[in-house]
């Protein structure tokens, strides 16, 4: 036991202490924050470009006035102008962009041109077209000739927000946000796909590794081949799992500093007069969705509140060990059977063929977590990591994810049983390629 | 009772039998050298003594008791195909490979400062060992091995790699180790270190046992009756008298001496050829042969090829 520890120890400490472990984990979380906060960033900073946009065409008029500026975008209706001479000149004049309406737009939809110099924004095309649409149907209704329209359809609009509460066991309700539960099933599949394949590709470079520095033979006459694969398993998992919790809480200095940033912009805009006096007024459609976007952002909050983080985190732990404990057996087995990495591919296609069935599996599961092929395949060791970690943040009943891990510890210990015989053996076979056949013959094989 | 035994090894592998009854008894404090030409089982059988591989029949013991994962402690092993961490520091290492030899962090570091001084390789402790050359490395892996202060020592093709004159230091280590009492248990192919070091000797060939003895005694075994002859005097004479007693092998005149060889017949002894001999010179010396482990290796295993 003693031995497994000073393996365990080495392993761990001969990785954490490298440079590409360090980087790996100041950087990963950078990223990671860099991709959620730079979006943000720039939407922010193009907020403050104002384009102004010229409108013409012999459509023109009928619009005037109808599309609403925003705080990046202007509109600047010359009906009378020449579209073919502001085709030309549109851009010396100073404007972003040309938009050309087509009297025919009535009745032909794509009777209007926006022709600028940058590819337009997403956002920008789909302001435009919301705007006509809304006008041209609004004159359309208006030909009906129907009195106290506008009152009417102010009456009649209406506006649902699902609000989904799920009933725990014990019978409490809590608000849940399914884009959320969504996300975060998402991101630990994800996540336990990928560290499993990173972590148990290190245990099979290390086997190979020391097979192939012949410094083996020197460790398996003072431990036993089972003690040295645990220890390296083990000293690796822990590597793991240090790598992981840094990055959580990396993760959090950093957008706890990033929110410090942002935040103060937040609070500050909210209390500025002209917002609120905005805020009030419901006029504009465009401040409707703000508030909207307000009111989302809140319940998202409370649901985020609400998510079961222990249980998430726990669980994700456990499977992450489990499917890792599961897996490293089998990746340093097939270390074991090599002499070097290259001829490792022919025996990961049955590591991998598993565990690519879970990741597709667990995609599914994101979009509906209730199938029975998600229920069973949650259960079935190989694949259960991933897709019950999938499952989880959906909410699941206690006894199934117990049941879950108490089988995937138990084919963990036979895989690594299995495992064990086959690297005793293979770490002292040199040369030729074993098959599989052979690999069954290494199992029977008489040995201490 | 040796202090360590094998007895009645077999091990079978999937294609052919690699040990076939193979008992061996070592002395306590000897020095014993396995023999063998290439893919005689040598290797299999340094493997099972250390418990790496179990044979399928046949025991070892160590002091009457069957070997067990504890008595690894007691045991030095330096495999033919030397290998340490590339990317590890030389120090830390060996710390490390002493400690899963069962000894505390604080005492490997005490002796691995001894051995580093008594080496002159202080600046090494730092050093990552693909820094280091082939020769250095072996020596490292060398102070690795013994440095548990092991009662059995299993070297594995020892020589092979080295320099003569860090052979040498290798040499003047074991017979050092050898005084304080060590068991030494070594495989070659360099008869010379054998005649050199080595108190008894097993022979294998093509999973058999071939000879097992004393040194002394296998080579007297092999000796035939041949004989170094230094004298001055006439050698026509000698010729002459040449008889049914002995026939000459070599002749040969140097600074004014004749060497010759003979072999004396059956049924003469050395004496009645010296009376023969006083008449015809001056002896200077008159020395038996003994077979070289060369010789007897490549008689015994050619005989054995060719039946």
């Amino acid at each position: 036991m003693n031995k497994i520890v000073l393996v365990t120890k080495r392993e761990y400490l001969t990785r954490v202490r490298k440079k590409s472990f360090i980087i790996m984990t100041i950087l990963a979380p950078i990223l990671l924050a860099g991709m959620i906060m730079i979006p943000a960033w720039i939407m922010t900073r193009e907020d403050v470009e104002e384009k102004k946009i010229v409108v013409v065409g012999d459509g023109a008029s009928m619009f005037q006035g109808t599309i609403p500026s925003t705080k990046s975008l202007e509109f600047e209706f010359l009906p009378g102008a020449d579209p073919e001479t502001m085709k030309e000149t549109y851009e010396s004049l100073g404007y972003y962009g040309m938009l050309f309406i087509s009297a025919k737009v009535v009745s032909v939809p794509n009777a209007v041109y926006l022709y600028s110099h940058k590819q337009p924004t997403m956002e920008m095309s789909m302001h435009i077209t919301n705007a006509l649409e809304s006008e041209i149907e609004r004159q359309k209704l208006e030909a009906y000739d129907i009195q106290d329209i506008d009152k009417i359809l102010k009456e009649v609009e209406s506006d649902v927000k699902l609000q989904t509460i799920q009933i725990t066991e014990e019978g409490t309700e809590k608000k849940t946000s399914t884009g959320l539960s969504m996300g975060i099933a998402y991101i630990s599949g994800l996540l336990i796909y990928m560290l499993t394949f990173i972590f148990g590709a290190q245990v099979m470079r290390g086997v190979i590794e020391e097979k192939t520095s012949r410094i083996v033979e020197v460790l398996i006459s003072s431990v036993k081949p089972f003690q040295l694969m645990m220890g390296k398993i083990l000293g690796i998992a822990m590597v793991g799992l240090t790598q992981f919790i840094l990055w959580i809480l990396l993760t959090f200095i950093i957008v706890g500093i990033a929110q410090s940033v942002f935040l103060p912009d937040m609070s500050e805009l909210s209390g500025n007069p002209l917002v609120q006096d905005i805020m009030s007024s419901e006029v504009t459609s465009e401040i409707q969705t703000e508030s909207i976007s307000m009111n989302e952002f809140q319940s998202f909050f409370e649901s985020l509140k609400a998510m079961p983080w222990l249980q998430i985190i726990g669980s994700f732990i456990v499977y992450f060990l489990g499917g890792y404990l599961l897996y490293a057996s089998l990746f340093a087995a097939v270390g074991a059977a090599v002499d070097n990495e290259t001829d490792t591919q022919q025996f990961m296609m049955p590591i991998t063929i598993p565990l690519l069935l879970g990741l597709f599996v667990t995609i599914g599961a994101f979009q509906n977590p209730n199938t029975p092929l998600v229920f069973w395949f949650s259960f079935i060791p190989f694949t259960s990591p991933m897709v019950m970690m999938a499952r989880i943040p959906f909410g699941v009943p206690t006894i199934e994810i117990l049941i879950s891990m108490a089988l995937l510890v138990a084919f963990f210990i036979g895989t690594t049983w299995l495992a064990a015989k086959i690297y005793r053996t293979g770490i002292l076979m040199y040369g030729k390629k074993p098959t599989y056949k052979e690999m069954i013959k290494w199992v029977r094989h008489k040995n201490y | 009772m040796g202090y360590f035994e094998a007895n009645n090894i077999v091990k079978q592998f999937s294609n052919h039998l690699a040990l076939n009854d193979v008992s061996m008894n070592v002395p306590k404090g000897s020095i014993y050298g396995l023999l063998g030409p290439n893919g005689a089982g040598k290797t299999t059988l340094i493997r099972i003594i250390n418990l790496i591989t179990a044979p399928d029949e046949g025991t070892v013991t160590l002091k009457g008791k069957r070997i067990t994962q504890e008595d690894l402690k007691r045991i030095g092993y330096l495999p033919e195909e030397r290998g340490l961490y590339k990317k590890m520091k030389v120090g830390e290492q060996a710390i490390y490979l002493a400690q899963l030899k069962g000894l505390s962090k604080h005492e490997a570091t005490k002796r691995l400062n001894e051995w580093f001084k008594r080496f002159e390789i202080d600046g090494w402790w730092n050093k990552k060992v693909e820094e280091l050359s082939k020769g250095m490395q072996q020596k490292i892996q060398f102070i690795i091995t013994i440095l548990h202060e092991p009662k059995l020592l299993i070297f594995d093709e020892p020589f092979t790699g080295f320099d003569p004159i860090n052979a040498n230091l290798l040499k003047n280590e074991i017979l050092k180790l050898k005084k304080k009492g060590t068991t030494i248990i070594f495989s070659t192919h360099d008869m010379g270190s054998v005649e050199e070091l080595c108190d008894h000797i097993t022979l294998i060939n093509n999973a058999q046992k071939l000879i097992e003895g004393p040194i002394d005694k296998v080579r007297e075994k092999y000796a035939s009756n041949t004989y170094k002859l230094h004298f001055e005097g006439d050698v026509n004479l000698l010729t002459a008298s040449l008889s049914h007693s002995y026939k000459i092998i070599e002749n040969k005149k140097v600074n004014g001496q004749t060497h010759l060889t003979i072999e004396i017949m059956k049924d003469t002894s050395t004496n009645d050829v010296l009376t023969i001999l006083l008449g015809a010179g001056n002896i200077i010396s008159f020395n038996k042969v003994i077979p070289s482990m060369k010789d007897i290796f490549i008689k015994v295993v050619e005989e054995v090829n060719k039946k």
